[in-house]
């Protein structure tokens, strides 16, 4: 029998709030945060609606109390993670082997796009303080420092299960006994890089997503940071502090199909969710909501589902993909997912996923389109897929 | 020509690789289609996987503090020049840090277990943790690990102006090794222990060594050869000192930048030289002049200039 892991804190900021109270109260009231560009410098401002988060760099970092030259991606992970630690009633001064497992796939791009003009102009020129945060290691590294914690910090990069690869590895950590508590999630920061990348793919919706919904013509980008606090059964019992869920079951797998396009049959996904299953012990039947990775894009929305009719046959849980209301946040989607996977567990309700009109999965009241409170919830299920064919799937169960 | 006989050190301030005919490695037609990283990742990879007899690993793990640097600078360049406006997806596809262990998996197939850690100077040293982690979670499990940095133009003027290179050349490379709980025929060295310490404090790296000595039931002198990362960078030069003088004051010391270059995955190069050293049984000259004794264990220490420090057991098998 594996040791259990606890989720004893949360943390999120997206497009939809700025804290987990925030978050909640967007996907109550079902207020999507996607909408025109307001702080990102593009050439696509009234082109591609996106999932900001509605502040500038001045107000994250005096949110952060920081000064200097700081990645946006940084912010947003150090303000997330502070609030997960936080809310687990850690404050600092931890008498516990603590560790940070972040995720991020853009790092300080969006500042190093800024340097770069200059740079090319001129090699000689650019300020280097605009790319000491360059590497995704460097971002995790300044949120490390902020924190306090030196006992075991490393970074995922894979695409965007990054942040669900963090939560699994975290776990891990704890089982094997190497760490009592562990901050994990990821953060990632609109950058005009991911947009014109994201552009050259043709894979942008000019209007607002439509995940899951036949008519879907492509995803919105997002940004933020999302992180819960996992601690081991030993801190959870010695703190006496709320226990959210458990993570029961993980898996990362490959569709090993395309570089970028998810395989038809949904190789990778189905042996995520398969996996994460296995290891929970759990049956398809157990499972009772899904919040899906559901991108919006044709490839990603078609293969997750043929993957989900492989596993459920038409005995669907309840589902929905609430980046309908944040945007697709690449590398953070994992860890903001799972704080809204826990939180919906832990207040037996389902977040809808929205401006769903001909469902992909036509069975009536499979896809949660409105708030829905009081339900009966034992086991959520958190898909996050990404580029690389990288699969991982979480699930979270009643403490 | 066995690799060891050929090592040299190398001369300038820019360490290339020497790349491989990846014919022999790689089908011709997928060659063409890869950046210089991902070829030299994949080939590495291909060439471990057969050297291990193994087809379909249980994992696939990837460290690379950079990532993808070439197409990342391709992509950022057109879109400065092209003020955003007609661009080609291929440099931004493969930009992304997952991209070597990915084309690994694609080639082979592999639905496994695949990820990628990107902790700068602890890239390496975390995927080689994540696989002892999976191999005490699964003791029948293959474990394909390595790492994957490369040099660029545009990265080598922006570290050269931080710095970097003062004191030791660049350098880049791609290694994999094939791990598994117990020892085949062709096995180079048994992985024995893993310390990493980010900026210590005081005394951090000397407890980090006794600890890892003394869950080896070993003693200093057990250790045969102390292989450092050490260069002519004076803020390293306390660290690398203490170790090798008040701690392993008998052992002989190499040093392996002088044959690699200075990249935050440079200890995955130790790692393999170490293990070479140790199945073959012969200490290059470069390493240890007219080395002689016992040569059971090594102990690989490396600080990264961004204040990343690790050591790295490795013992005969």
């Amino acid at each position: 029998m594996v040791p259990p892991v606890y989720i004893a804190g949360l943390g999120a900021i997206s497009a939809i709030g700025n804290n987990v109270a925030e978050n909640v109260l967007s996907l109550q009231s079902g207020r999507s945060g996607i909408g025109k560009i307001e702080h990102l410098s593009t050439l696509h401002k009234e082109v591609f609606p996106v999932g900001e988060v509605k502040s500038a760099n001045e107000e994250l970092a005096e949110r952060c109390g920081w000064t200097g030259t700081n990645s946006r991606s940084a912010m947003l992970a150090y303000i997330a993670a502070r609030e997960a630690l936080l809310d687990a009633g850690f404050d600092g001064g931890m008498p516990y082997r603590t560790g940070l497992v972040s995720a991020t796939s853009v790092g300080g791009m969006d500042l190093t796009e800024n340097f770069y003009p200059a740079f090319l102009e001129n090699n000689l020129s650019g300020k280097l303080r605009n790319v000491v945060q360059h590497e995704c290691g460097a971002v995790t590294e300044r949120v490390a420092k902020a924190l306090g914690i030196t006992e075991f910090v490393t970074t995922i990069s894979t695409a965007c299960s990054s942040s669900a690869n963090a939560i699994m590895l975290a776990a891990r950590m704890i089982r094997h006994g190497l760490l009592d508590i562990a901050i994990a999630g990821g953060t990632d920061a609109l950058s005009k890089f991911t947009l014109n990348g994201f552009n050259t793919l043709m894979i942008l919706d000019h209007q607002l997503c439509q995940p899951f919904d036949q008519g879907r013509r492509g995803l919105n980008l997002g940004e933020g940071a999302g992180f819960v606090v996992l601690t081991s059964e030993k801190v959870a019992d010695a703190t006496r502090h709320k226990k959210y869920a458990r993570l029961t079951g993980y898996c990362n797998a490959n569709d090993a199909h395309h570089q970028t396009a998810s395989s038809p049959e949904g190789i990778g996904s189905y042996t995520a969710m398969m996996g994460a299953m296995a290891m929970a012990g759990l049956a398809p039947g157990d499972i009772d909501y899904i919040n899906l990775h559901g991108t919006g894009t044709q490839n990603n929305d078609a293969s997750e589902s043929t993957a989900l009719h492989r596993i459920f046959g038409t005995a669907y849980p309840r589902m929905s993909s609430t980046k309908s209301f944040t945007g697709h946040t690449l590398a953070a989607c994992g860890g903001i997912e799972a704080v809204y996977s826990v939180l919906s567990l832990e207040r037996q309700c389902l977040f809808p996923g929205l401006r769903i009109t001909t469902p992909v999965i036509e069975k009536p009241g499979v896809m949660v389109s409105a708030y829905t409170p009081d339900v009966a919830l034992r086991n959520v299920l958190s898909n996050s897929f990404g580029f690389g064919g990288n699969c991982s799937s979480l699930i979270f169960s009643q403490a | 020509m066995d690799p060891l006989t050929g090592l040299k050190a190398l001369s300038g301030n820019r360490f290339t690789c020497e790349e491989p005919d990846y014919m022999q490695l790689i089908e011709p037609k997928l060659i063409r289609r890869m950046s210089r990283i991902i070829r030299m990742g994949v080939a590495t990879a291909m060439d471990a996987l057969e050297q291990a007899g193994v087809k379909d690993p249980s994992a696939i793990i990837t460290g690379t503090a950079y990532g993808c640097l070439e197409d990342t600078g391709i992509f950022l360049q057109r879109m400065v020049e092209n003020k955003e406006e007609m661009l080609t997806p291929t440099a931004f596809i493969q930009s992304t840090h997952n991209t070597v262990g990915a084309q690994v998996a694609l080639l082979l197939k592999c639905h496994s277990y695949n990820n990628t850690y990107v902790q700068r100077g602890h890239s390496f040293e975390t995927a080689l943790l994540d696989t002892m982690l999976l191999l005490g979670e699964n003791p029948a499990a293959s474990v394909l690990v390595g790492s994957a940095d490369e040099t660029t133009n545009q990265s080598f003027v922006l570290l050269e102006r931080f710095g970097l290179f003062r004191h030791q050349a660049s350098g880049e490379g791609a290694c994999y090794f094939v791990a598994g709980v117990s020892p085949a025929a062709g096995s180079l060295a048994k992985m024995a222990g893993l310390k990493t310490i980010f900026q210590p404090g005081d005394h951090a790296v000397e407890k980090a060594v006794h600890s890892l000595l003394s869950q080896n039931g070993m003693k200093p002198a057990d250790i045969h050869i102390l292989l450092t990362g050490r260069t002519n960078e004076p803020s390293t030069a306390t660290y690398y000192g203490m170790v090798e003088k008040t701690i392993f004051p008998l052992t002989p010391a190499g040093q392996f930048k002088s044959l690699c270059g200075e990249y935050p995955t440079a200890s995955a190069f130790a790692f393999w030289l170490a293990a070479k050293i140790l199945k073959q049984q012969s200490v290059p000259s470069i390493i240890c002049p007219s080395f002689t004794g016992q040569l059971k264990n090594i102990l690989i220490y490396n600080i990264d200039t961004a204040g990343y420090h690790s050591l790295m057991l490795l013992t005969a098998c």
